[in-house]
């Protein structure tokens, strides 16, 4: 059953990132990446990741869409990509050079569910264990998130609003930007 | 998209039912699958759907966008703040077994509090994020 489910989220992924590729309208890539993401974020639900499913949803198939949207929408013009008649082999090149590399570098990844495999023998076998006792929380991601890991959150949570103010300082002044247009125009 | 009645009122039915579920994925994490970033991303995808569809004006009013910066600094100032109340308790920052009379309840309440501070945090600088790209849209 997980295998029909997992064969039919891949093939549509395969179907979505071809049609992003195919297409030369902004609008629809947009909306065909929020879609990719919803398939990623079900990837993720099989996958027995629920929490990162949540944020794929929320974020790639909800937000950054938006964000998306919004930025086409406050631009004139390009809502079409314009295809060069540059030459595409070493574009070509490079990606099947990285595409191979990615592929090389599957051969280290621990087998999935392996628990013989590096990262399940040392530290995640210590917080089942423990992790339960030691914090009184059922949900282990959460303990691990919030506890084990406190400093790594909240290096996270700081990033996430240097990312706000950063975004608020290039375009939060909007009456300023008024001023120049008019004073440019006129 | 202000006229279409179908999208008024689904909207409407809607976002409390976002918002009471991004609060169950907040105040329930430590059970189910979520947290506080989960939390946050829900709960500014229902504000965002709000203003999607009544137009960042209502959306504004229905936040201002003062609350916003508040609220942003706050989640990190309340995560930052549970880490120093720790060390003043006699722990190491961010250990919070000295919070409560016993570890496990200190762990626990820790927990909470500091996902409280994410979900605050992160819910704050999404709708944020949203409100400055969509102030920049030229009006029709």
């Amino acid at each position: 059953m997980s295998l029909v489910v997992n064969l039919v989220l891949l093939v549509f992924l395969l179907v979505m990132a071809l049609a992003v590729l195919k297409t030369r309208h902004l609008f629809a890539m947009a909306m065909l990446f929020g879609l990719y993401s919803l398939l990623v974020a079900g990837l993720f639900v099989v996958l027995d990741a629920p929490d990162v499913a949540f944020t794929e949803a929320a974020v790639g198939t909800g937000i950054s869409t938006v964000l998306m949207l919004v930025t086409l929408a406050s631009i004139k013009d390009g809502h079409e990509l314009v295809s060069t008649q540059k030459s595409r082999t070493a574009p070509l090149i490079i990606c099947i050079i990285m595409g191979g590399l990615l592929i090389y570098g599957t051969h280290d990844i621990a087998e999935l569910g392996d628990p013989q495999s590096a990262p399940h023998m040392q530290v995640a076998a210590r917080y089942i264990e423990k992790g339960q006792e030691e914090t009184g929380v059922p949900n282990l991601v959460t303990a691990v998130l919030a506890s084990y890991r406190g400093f790594d959150t909240l290096g996270e949570v700081t990033v996430v609003l240097t990312a706000g103010i950063g975004v608020l300082m290039l375009l939060g002044s909007r009456k300023k930007l008024r001023i120049k247009e008019v004073s440019n125009g006129k | 998209m202000a006229n279409d009645l179908i999208l008024r009122v689904v909207t409407k039915w809607l976002s409390p039912i976002i918002i009471l579920f991004a609060l169950y994925v907040q105040f329930h994490g430590d059970y189910s699958p979520g947290g506080g970033f989960q939390a946050g991303v829900i709960f500014s995808s229902a504000i965002l759907l709000y203003s999607l569809t009544y137009g960042l004006d209502a959306a504004l009013q229905l936040i201002p966008e003062y609350i916003l910066r508040i609220g942003a600094s706050l989640g990190v100032l309340i995560y930052g703040g549970v880490g120093v109340a720790s060390m003043i308790l006699g722990g190491n920052f961010l250990n919070y077994s000295v919070l409560a009379s016993t570890p496990v309840a200190g762990q626990h309440l820790g927990i909470i509090i500091i996902e409280l501070g994410v979900g605050i945090t992160v819910a704050s600088v999404m709708v944020l994020l949203f409100f400055t790209f969509a102030r920049r849209v030229a009006p029709e």
